[in-house]
């Protein structure tokens, strides 16, 4: 049953902040940055380490952010970071060491416009960097997009398991308008934090002591000096990564039976887009939404099966065309491919969709 | 007599530590390393606390001390074992958490880490291994080299105008709030190896008391780096770093 204060008028940020206290998390550590400090400010406040012993920390930096998450999530607790483009621009030193360690962690990265430290507003330019990781060697993480409120809070929880499940850092690939943005949202009930004793039964893996005397040391290192290895390692890592795509791709249509023109957006521009979709169906034009909600891995599947049945795709971005590549790749170039978007943290409108597709004319 | 009566227990004077493995050691002749395991191995088993003891690693020559001590390590990238043990004793705040970094990983590119953490005063043990030089990537100059002193990065000797001062960043630590006990001790000789020993057992009954950071410095040789016999480089060690580097408690809080 929901209680009143289950369902809560908050910011995508805020959102954030409560769900990884009611999903359970042991820990967070952040560092203050525009569009996101909401999330540790929110933490700050609601003061979990009385209730439920959630940890937070507010570190010197993302660099020692994205260290703090590794070794917490080495050693089997369940831990989350956040920052905005820049912030997350240093955390790529350790994601890698995660993605080899097959370390558990959330990344929360609140995008705003770039490149270098820009500007704060609402951007998808590091499209790019969570997808294709920013940081060394052959490595994924995987992406979720999430474009609303809700879907930010509860993405923590898909994080959560996904992230045990697998044993991969995770992002949360939001941005300014979504962390920014109020909306009604239902938080989840609270689930207990794990115990010592589930730690120690769930991740057997762990550099935490518990039951040494019992097993052999546990170590967490990327470091290999025999090529053979370390490539080894690699391959392993690629065979978790294949079955990753096999079985976490998620999207969502809108509107995609009778379309002849699709767009394809994720996160705050695919919202614009939905608005875009209905003005454009008033005017009689047959126009649907393909949304990825995991970035990575990425719907090709279903990509190559609609551009397959489409007269035109129309790939809505707030950036100069990123995923727009990736939609080409998938599409095979089935149909033909338009671009629209704006960057720098310049956000689009949806007449301005609405006009382009129409310009765009008949096929 | 036969070898089972010389092996009884109560001929035994010296053991190797039952935390420390039969695993050749990269280090060295003549390095201190291998003497700062053997103690961190020993204290570790007198107080009995492996199964809730997070070891964290550095880059640098102590990059592999996990293969050398049974207990649980996680390896940190260079410079950010603070920030790790920081995470690791927040998240686990009954364990014994400890660092252990070489002068280029804890006195320049984890500078930030390092000062940040013992300002807030995590209650933690980090252990500072100083040779004033950087010994796994070759004998390049570290923020540790003392003056004159020839490395391949400054090869007719560390100048002010060019490369700066050595930092005394225990002297730093000292300054802190955090930190309740700093103290820099020499592996050199065996008074010195046992008054070491102290110090890293005080350092780690602060940490699971609670006091605060506790920093505890090695002045140490290098004598691959510094191109020297073990024997020599005991020698430098004592004419040329004690000197710039004096042993002993630079703040010892109790309670």
């Amino acid at each position: 049953m929901q209680k009143d204060n289950d369902i809560l008028l908050l910011k995508g940020n805020e959102a954030i902040a409560h769900a990884a206290i009611r999903y359970g998390y042991d820990g967070f550590f952040g560092y203050p940055i525009t569009p996101q400090s909401e999330i540790l400010e929110t933490l700050a406040l609601l003061k979990p380490w009385e209730t439920t012993g959630m940890v937070v920390l507010q570190s010197e930096s993302e660099v020692a952010s994205i260290n703090m998450i590794y070794a917490g999530g080495g050693s089997g607790k369940c831990v989350l970071t956040s920052s905005s483009s820049v912030g997350v621009s240093l955390m790529q030193e350790v994601i890698p060491y995660m993605a080899i360690c097959e370390v558990p962690g959330l990344i929360v990265s609140v995008q705003r416009g770039g490149p270098g430290l820009g500007t704060i507003q609402p951007s998808q330019s590091d499209y790019r960097q969570a997808t294709c990781g920013g940081g060394n060697g052959d490595y994924r993480t995987i992406v979720l997009a999430p474009c609303s409120v809700q879907e930010s809070c509860d993405m923590v929880g898909l994080a959560k398991e996904l992230m045990m499940k697998w044993r991969t850092p995770v992002i949360i690939l939001s941005d300014g308008s979504i962390g920014q943005m109020m909306e009604k949202c239902i938080l989840p009930p609270y689930t207990p934090r794990r115990t010592d004793e589930e730690i120690r039964r769930q991740c057997p893996w762990a550099t935490n002591g518990l039951g040494l005397k019992d097993r052999k040391p546990n170590v967490m290192t990327s470091l290999e000096l025999d090529q053979a290895l370390m490539e080894k390692r690699n391959r392993e890592l690629q065979k978790k990564y294949a079955r990753i795509q096999q079985e976490e791709v998620r999207a969502e249509h809108y509107h995609t039976e009778d379309a002849e023109t699709l767009i394809v957006a994720f996160g705050s521009a695919a919202r614009i887009s939905m608005g875009a979709i209905d003005n454009l169906r008033q005017q009689g034009h047959k126009v649907g939404l393909l949304r990825p909600v995991t970035l990575w891995p990425f719907p090709e599947k279903e990509i190559l099966e609609l551009a397959s049945r489409m007269k035109r795709i129309v790939v809505v971005e707030l950036n100069e065309g990123q995923m727009l590549r990736d939609v080409q790749w998938a599409s095979q170039f089935r149909c033909p491919i338009e671009f629209i978007g704006h960057s720098g943290g310049v956000i689009i409108t949806p007449d301005e969709i609405s006009r382009k597709i129409s310009e765009m004319g008949k096929l | 007599m036969d070898e089972k009566t010389i092996k009884s227990p109560q001929n035994i004077v010296y053991q190797k530590p039952r935390l420390m493995n039969d695993t050749p050691m990269h280090y060295c002749p003549g390095c201190g390393h291998s003497i700062v395991h053997k103690l961190v191995a020993e204290i570790l088993d007198e107080m009995g606390i492996e199964e809730k003891t997070i070891g964290v690693c550095p880059v640098g020559c102590a990059v592999f001390a996990y293969r050398y001590l049974d207990i649980d390590w996680i390896e940190a990238a260079h410079g950010r074992a603070p920030a790790c043990a920081s995470a690791l004793k927040r998240l686990w705040p009954e364990h014994l958490v400890f660092t252990y970094q070489g002068d280029g990983d804890l006195a320049c590119i984890g500078t930030g880490e390092t000062i940040q953490t013992l300002n807030r005063g995590e209650n933690i043990t980090v252990i500072f291994i100083n040779n004033a030089i950087y010994g796994m990537t070759g004998g390049q100059m570290a923020p540790t080299t003392l003056m004159g002193m020839k490395t391949s990065t400054c090869p007719y000797g560390r100048q002010a105008d060019l490369h700066g001062f050595p930092l005394k960043i225990s002297d730093i630590a000292a300054t802190l709030e955090g930190t309740c006990y700093v103290t820099r001790q020499a592996v050199n000789t065996v008074g010195n190896i046992a008054r070491a020993k102290k110090a890293i057992r005080q350092a780690f009954e602060n940490s699971l008391q609670g006091r605060g950071s506790s920093l505890v410095e090695i002045v140490s040789t290098c004598s691959a780096g510094w191109k020297m016999t073990p024997v020599q480089s005991n020698q430098w060690l004592t004419e040329n770093m004690l000197p710039y580097y004096p042993l002993g408690d630079l703040k010892n809080i109790k309670d």
